[in-house]
């Protein structure tokens, strides 16, 4: 298909792409080429700007100034039916997917062509044996692991016969393995002749998969190399600007059990939750203990549960310092000294129209903060003006509104205000999920002094890298189920990440075989 | 099509602005519809808005309108705020004054200082009582709050208009629905001789106080505040979401039913089949209007207000239909729900063209501060 296009012609060109929106410059000139069969990759921290471009490139939003050239002709993509028309397709982090409907379904709602339902499902069971990509087209889509998902918006895109495709960080639902075998598809694809644009934050990915990589630092580009040339650390220079921090960390003896899981069991009310299964945990103080897995497999009902926002049936299922808690609410549990701090920081962790001071008030209105039923306004100011100077959060003061902070200094204001009201037991959910690598280097770095104080610390990320740099101890969970924690010294990222599919079920005592079959 | 594009923050200017322009724009349109009618408009808006404020009596009027407004207003207000749209004041309003005017009737000609104290807490329980009703739907099954409050507020109404036209109604009156007239002591004390205006307007200010400070400076406040605002976050705060919405309801109902009582025992004086011209609807205008601050509902209830006996002057003097104080204040709402817009969004200016895009920094620290 793309036999008569001269190689030296790059398959796209950017040139000066500048997006401003009113409190960010997204990208300021931009350049960017890539070839016709290359694996290009798109590095940078979260907020670099690597979004908005690839939003532009396939239509979605437009630029404030600057040039496309596709195949070295001038365009402007108005919409992304005319990217896909191009042959354009994009994979996107969050998939567009109704659960309700059918894979081939799914599919033919978004196709700009209408082809008969019994010869598109013929062409996606085609398409996806031909590049490795095994997906049934009947199947409905809520019964489908993250990864299948993804597999799915895969073979969409492959149904346009697309000439450049763009992958949105597409292995932080995978794991390891899985990202294997996405790399084996890409590598395939690219060797016909299709370009592909990868976007990522993760070094060694990037080192493994791609031929180059544009470097992009707060909507500029910091550099145009080839990864496989470059040490980890030069890439890091380039995208952060600086070394790699790295954390420090001591062994620590554990101490008493803080937070006991018991045989917890909880279904789901939502239809296309989780139902946890029998999950039983142990975490000491002066201990931080990593849970692992693709986000789906249970972590947001398994939060739920501890934090008290989906209390349980029973009282003994959860037990925080020694007393029964499985069916307080989170306010009761924070009495007993458990402090949590949500994935979602915007709308949960915080309300985004409110100051940081009233902000404060969330999670601490105890005695000093609320008495007789008054707010003390002064304390609640100085409370946040507190963990602002402590944890170095940037702001306009403690009456900025959340909602004003970037999603970083917002994270480090949460988990601030969560540690300085001395937890025994500390709940936090992907600690550092968009957020810059000083920030997130912050807060690691005082949650492993927080466990070095003797304070039990969960941690629930999705990032198994982070996991292994913080944790003592590392347990997966899988579609409901808890694994056993291991210590972090005795496993591997390779055995994590089959335990992340579930495989612990047959590496540990063999369990039940109900409900196996179901997940792939 | 003018280009929206969202604001870095929501626009503090625009909060306070937007009433003001809503209002500006409802006086546009009105100055437009005068001229369409045939009448001289700046005549009009002088009987409409200058007229009725240039008498004692008219301002004892004034004031006496926006009583019930002000008491509905500042509990929906507090609703709003809590994310619980309680569309039923004029129900619990209604309800209020059945009750309130059940215990006057039951104790019809005993002079007692008891009487008025007790009728008003009746009035009160009675408003509470029909907002519980969607309080519970809601809590229990989930239900609307929004169609089950709208929906009992014509149950009141046929409560009503049976119990004036049946059971309640006055032996002595000819037939006509009402029931029997309050006795001295069952009325509201007056203000002044020679006005209507009686002791609930300042019942009505004290409680706009109390409201504010109920929502700015307790906790019990705050927590309805959040659970409006972010649910997630109340939930993960461990503000209990029944708590929220039983309060808001409660709260609501309990002020509705007050006004209610202080219609049947101030100017009306006995209960009809129809004791408000509405006051419990163009209260969500007005806690809207007044931005659901308490002191803005007292001065959106003083224009509502004015708009009613503004209606009713240019009824005599212009020879217009009493729908013209409806749509008044439907064009404020209305404008004001548009301006609310600019809160939020601003209109993008094409102002950077692409030869422009260098000098990007200043222009963009400019525009933030």
């Amino acid at each position: 298909m793309n036999t008569s296009i001269p190689v030296t012609h790059p398959r796209l060109e950017l040139r000066g792409i500048t997006k401003i929106y009113p409190s960010v410059i997204a990208n300021e000139n931009v350049d960017l080429i890539v070839r016709p069969g290359e694996i290009h990759a798109v590095l940078g921290e979260n907020g670099a700007g690597k979004s908005t471009l690839m939003k532009i490139i396939y239509g979605v939003t437009k630029p404030d100034a600057g040039e496309m050239l596709w195949e070295n002709r001038e365009v402007t993509i108005e919409s992304p039916a005319a990217a896909r028309r191009m042959g354009i397709g994009m994979v996107f982090q969050h998939f567009s997917l109704f659960e309700t409907l059918t894979v081939a379904e799914n599919i033919s709602l978004a196709l700009d062509t209408a082809i008969p339902p019994a010869e598109l499902a013929k062409r996606i069971s085609e398409v996806s044996m031909e590049y490795g990509l095994p997906v049934d087209p009947h199947r409905l889509v809520h019964s489908m692991s993250v990864g299948e998902r993804q597999r799915v918006e895969i073979v969409r895109c492959l149904l346009n016969d697309p000439r450049l495709l763009i992958m949105d960080e597409p292995t932080s639902v995978l794991t390891p393995q899985a990202v294997l075998k996405l790399f084996d598809t890409l590598r395939r694809l690219a060797s016909e002749g299709c370009s592909i644009l990868y976007i990522s934050h993760k070094l060694d990915e990037i080192q493994a998969l791609c031929d180059s990589a544009t470097i992009l630092r707060s909507g500029r580009v910091t550099g145009t190399t080839s990864p496989k040339q470059e040490t980890r650390e030069s890439l890091a220079q380039m995208m952060i600007g600086r070394e790699l921090p790295e954390c420090q960390m001591d062994a620590s003896t554990p101490g008493e059990t803080r937070l006991l899981i018991n045989h917890l069991s909880l279904s789901t009310i939502d239809p296309f939750g989780t139902t946890l299964k029998d999950i039983n945990l142990e975490v000491r103080g002066g201990e931080m203990v990593g849970i692992a897995g693709i986000s789906g497999n249970g972590q947001k009902e398994l939060l739920a549960a501890l934090s008290g926002e989906q209390p349980a049936m029973q009282d003994d299922v959860t037990q925080i310092c020694g007393v029964a808690a499985g069916k307080l609410n989170p306010a009761q549990r924070r009495k007993l000294g458990l402090r949590f701090v949500p994935e979602e920081r915007l709308g949960r962790g915080a309300v985004p129209a409110l100051s940081l001071a009233l902000n404060a008030m969330l999670t601490n209105n105890d005695s000093s903060m609320v008495r007789h039923g008054l707010i003390s306004y002064q304390a609640v100011r100085s409370f946040a003006r507190d963990v602002i100077d402590k944890f170095n959060v940037k702001c306009g003061g403690d009456k900025a509104l959340a909602g004003s902070l970037s999603g970083g200094n917002l994270q480090k204001f949460i988990v601030g205000r969560e540690i300085m009201l001395a937890p025994k037991v500390m709940i936090v959910a992907q600690p550092t999920w968009g957020v810059d690598v000083g920030a997130a280097q912050l807060i690691r770095q005082a949650l492993i002094e927080l466990r070095n104080q003797g304070v039990a610390v969960l941690v629930v990320s999705e990032e198994l890298e982070e996991l292994f740099m913080i944790c003592d101890r590392i347990a997966v969970i899988a579609d409901g189920r808890l694994s056993p924690a291991v210590p972090t010294a005795q496993t591997s990222v390779e055995q994590i990440g089959l335990w992340m599919s579930g495989e612990f079920k047959h590496d540990a005592e063999s369990s039940q075989n109900e409900s196996e079959v179901a997940h792939a | 099509m003018p280009n929206l594009e969202r604001r870095a923050q929501p626009s503090m200017v625009m909060m306070f602005a937007s009433p003001v322009i809503a209002a500006v724009c409802m006086l546009i349109t009105g100055y437009l519809l005068f001229t369409l009618l045939g009448k001289e408009p700046l005549h009009a808006f002088w009987v409409f808005f200058i007229k009725p404020l240039t008498t004692a009596y008219g301002i004892g009027e004034w004031l006496l309108k926006a009583t019930p407004l002000i008491l509905c207003g500042l509990g929906l207000a507090i609703g709003f705020r809590a994310s619980v749209f309680n569309i039923g004041a004029e129900g619990q309003l209604t309800i209020g004054a059945i009750a309130a005017g059940g215990v006057g009737l039951y104790f019809n000609g005993v002079n007692a200082p008891w009487i008025l104290p007790l009728m008003m807490l009746a009035g009160i329980v009675g408003g509470m009582l029909w907002a519980a009703i969607p309080a519970l739907l809601r809590t229990r099954f989930n239900t609307s709050e929004i169609l089950v409050s709208l929906m009992l507020v014509y149950v009141a109404q046929l409560l009503l208009g049976f119990l004036v036209q049946g059971p309640w109604r006055d032996p002595d009156g000819f037939n006509f629905p009402q029931t029997k007239m309050f006795t001295e002591s069952e009325m509201l004390p007056l203000l002044m001789e020679g006005l209507r205006t009686n002791i609930s307007f300042i019942l009505a200010l004290l409680l706009v106080a109390a409201s504010w400070f109920y929502s700015h400076k307790m906790f019990a406040g705050f927590r309805m505040q959040v659970s409006g605002l972010a649910p997630a976050a109340a939930r993960y705060a461990g503000f209990s979401e029944k708590r929220n919405v039983w309060l808001a309801l409660l709260i609501s109902g309990g002020m509705a039913g007050l006004a209610g009582m202080g219609e049947i025992t101030g100017p009306i004086g006995q209960l009809q089949p129809v004791i408000s011209p509405g006051y419990g609807f163009a209260a969500i205008i007005v806690a809207y209007v007044g931005r659901l601050h308490p002191l803005g509902v007292l001065l959106a209830s003083l224009l509502m207000s004015l708009l009613y006996l503004g209606g009713e002057t240019a009824q005599m003097e212009l020879g217009l239909p009493s729908a013209v104080t409806g749509l008044f204040q439907g064009l404020l709402l209305f404008y004001l729900l548009a301006a609310d817009i600019f809160i939020n969004f601003r209109i993008k200016t094409r102002k950077r063209p692409l030869e422009q895009a260098e000098p990007v920094k200043p222009a963009l620290s400019e525009e933030l501060t």
